[in-house]
């Protein structure tokens, strides 16, 4: 406050002389910010890592054991084996269904309404989504009747009720269209704006030349926005990275569905073990390191731009 | 709609003959330079457009209807019919679902906690983002950008490396003080500023600093003081994009279920409806007139916000991504 009066008088003579000197004012503004920053993210980043080298109850150094543990031990390395099958079948169903939904969403009247019932889910909890699905996924034994729409249907086609959630043929099938559900509209909805910038004249001029749709589609709609596809990319993949709730609530880990994040936590609070907790984590971060670089990168880009 | 008019120009139709068979009877008033088959195709693929999208918008709210028709069905109908049943006579509705679940499972509690614990965990990081986010716009210090940029790049940091060194600070706080910090509100609020203050400080920023510069430079001359220039010009010029963090902050919080199970699960009275709902699927697995109920009462807010404020929500979440 001081600082701010003395500014008020001196004003506006000095004002670049002054700029030059150590001033206490931009430290206090951004001062409270930094303190939770480095108190609850930097501080505990650093210390997990060190905690990851230590046994489950951070007495001992362990070295690289836990990770060793993560890749030698056969349920940890299924939960590894589901974490990448939903960073590659989730990213890529969310991205490209996204994306074919904007393409033929702007092709409609009803366009915002369409938008909506996409986007909806959006607003929602993996928890209430959780309890959606489960509820479309409900199994009843052969010739009772189905309440699960899912099975209903299956029914009615003829086909045999499949206890989706439990089935280890299905289920994580099932889990990733929980999350496809829920995040499409996302996708859509940012890659539709994109689609929408593309000016008319380019897509006109292809159309007068005799371009079909689908040409037009893959050679000038997707190289335009092929920056924005790449944001909505790494967005889907830092957020299947740490895929937690929808497995929590449809399956708790169970019936060969664990991903990372529930391992963690089942680590964390069933097994006491922070040493594999904390490798775990460790792991996550690894992932997400080189989307990091991206994203920075890309944001001195758009500095030196403006 | 300005976009679809180029694809609405090239399928017109000559009115006479191909289109009153047609829904699309509008476009084909108006005169058509094509050849007559390539009119038609572009008929046809515009109803199957409009067929297909139509069935995708059902596919997608299709789950959501099931589990609200439900939640209104009475316990015996629900377990022996599917709900969509319900859509044709005798109809049999009823709220003793909900009267249940408010009461009996405590979700009324849950959901006086879960905005006892998103209201501040909204509103104390974006304060706390907005005033550094005016030095990082608009305050020239050493480091500044080096900073910035450490703030970004925390943005994606996991959860899971934050929560067992906070637990174990947590810990050593209610040694030293005495006051307990885990399972209590104080403490959920304080790691959801924290995780949600990089975004914020990132989105408040870039807005702050595409602000014209003479605004700031002219509100100095006249003697104005930085908090002067915070809350009379800065604030209120930012209402949109406060708006929108808002929003996605707020939504943030209350959908989030790690983070409550983490410092709220052992306390069953402050747990926030995310975690009781959890809780629920565990111990009733089936018991749908429960679940669907408990369900839709943590849907409703968000719901409402949605649609209410859909402008403000879609924009915070397409600037959540596109810049971040």
């Amino acid at each position: 406050m001081i600082k701010a009066i003395e500014e008020q008088r001196s004003l506006p003579t000095k004002t670049t002389a002054r700029r030059k000197r150590f001033s206490l004012t931009p430290w206090l503004w951004i001062g409270l910010a930094v303190l939770f920053v480095i108190i609850f993210l930097l501080y505990p980043m650093f210390f997990t890592i060190w905690l990851s080298f230590l046994d489950a109850t951070s007495t001992h150094f362990v070295g690289l054991h836990n990770y060793l543990l993560i890749f030698t031990n056969s349920s940890l390395l299924e939960v590894l084996r589901n974490n990448l099958l939903w960073l590659v079948l989730a990213t890529v169903a969310t991205v490209v269904l996204g994306l074919l939904i904007a393409v033929l969403v702007d092709r409609v009247r009803f366009e915002s309404v369409a938008k909506a019932a996409i986007f909806v889910p959006m607003a929602l909890s993996f928890v209430a989504a959780g309890v959606i699905w489960r509820f479309v996924y409900e199994y009843e034994p052969p010739g009772q009747t189905q309440i699960g729409l899912l099975n209903a249907l299956v029914t009615a086609l003829g086909g045999q009720p499949q206890a989706w959630i439990t089935d280890s043929r299905f289920n994580n099938f099932a889990l990733i269209a929980v999350y496809v559900w829920m995040w499409t509209g996302f996708c859509m909805v940012i890659l539709s704006a994109a689609i929408k910038g593309i000016p008319s004249e380019i897509l006109e001029a292809a159309r007068c030349d005799g371009a079909g749709e689908i040409t037009i589609f893959f050679r000038i709609i997707v190289p335009m926005i092929s920056p924005t596809i790449a944001v909505v990319t790494t967005t889907m993949i830092i957020n299947i990275l740490k895929i937690f709730d929808i497995v929590y609530v449809m399956t708790g880990g169970d019936y060969g569905t664990n991903v990372v994040a529930v391992e963690y936590y089942q680590q964390l609070f069933n097994f006491n073990n922070f040493g594999v907790a904390s490798a775990l984590a460790v792991l996550l971060l690894l992932a997400i390191i080189p989307i990091m670089y991206f994203n920075i990168r890309r944001f001195r880009v758009q500095e030196a731009q403006r | 709609m300005s976009t679809m008019n180029p694809e609405a120009q090239s399928s017109l139709v000559a009115p006479q003959k191909a289109a009153p068979a047609l829904p699309m009877t509008e476009t084909a008033a108006r005169v058509g330079r094509l050849p007559l088959r390539q009119r038609l195709l572009s008929l046809v693929n515009h109803s199957l457009v409009a067929v297909i999208v139509v069935l995708i918008a059902l596919i997608w709210s299709v789950p959501t209807l099931g589990l609200f028709i439900s939640s209104f069905r009475p316990p015996s109908l629900i377990h022996t019919t599917g709900w969509w049943t319900a859509l044709v006579p005798p109809w049999s509705f009823t709220i003793e679902n909900y009267e249940n679940v408010l009461h009996a499972q405590g979700l009324g509690q849950a959901f006086l906690n879960s905005l006892i614990i998103a209201i501040p965990g909204t509103i104390i990081p974006t304060l706390v983002a907005a005033f550094a986010a005016y030095a990082f716009a608009w305050m020239e210090f050493p480091g500044r950008d080096w900073i910035f940029l450490m703030i970004v790049a925390l943005m994606v940091i996991p959860v899971q490396m934050t929560l067992i060194p906070v637990l174990g600070l947590y810990t050593m706080f209610t040694q030293v003080t005495g006051l307990q910090l885990t399972g209590n509100y104080v403490g959920i609020w304080l790691m959801h500023t924290a995780l949600g203050l990089p975004f914020a400080v990132y989105l408040l920023r870039n807005f702050f600093a595409g602000l014209p510069s003479d605004l700031f430079e002219s509100a100095r001359i006249d003697g104005a003081s930085n908090i002067n220039i915070f809350f009379r010009i800065l604030l209120p010029l930012s209402v949109p994009s406060l708006a929108s963090l808002v929003i996605f902050q707020f939504m943030w919080v209350w959908n989030d279920l790690l983070v409550a199970l983490v410092f709220m699960g052992g306390n069953p009275d402050r747990a926030p409806m995310t975690v009781t709902i959890a809780n629920l699927v565990n111990s009733y697995g089936s018991n749908w007139e429960v679940l669907t109920a408990a369900a839709f009462i943590s849907m409703a807010l968000p719901l409402v916000i949605f649609f209410t404020l859909q402008r403000y929500f879609v924009r915070g979440i397409l600037a959540g991504s596109v810049k971040g």
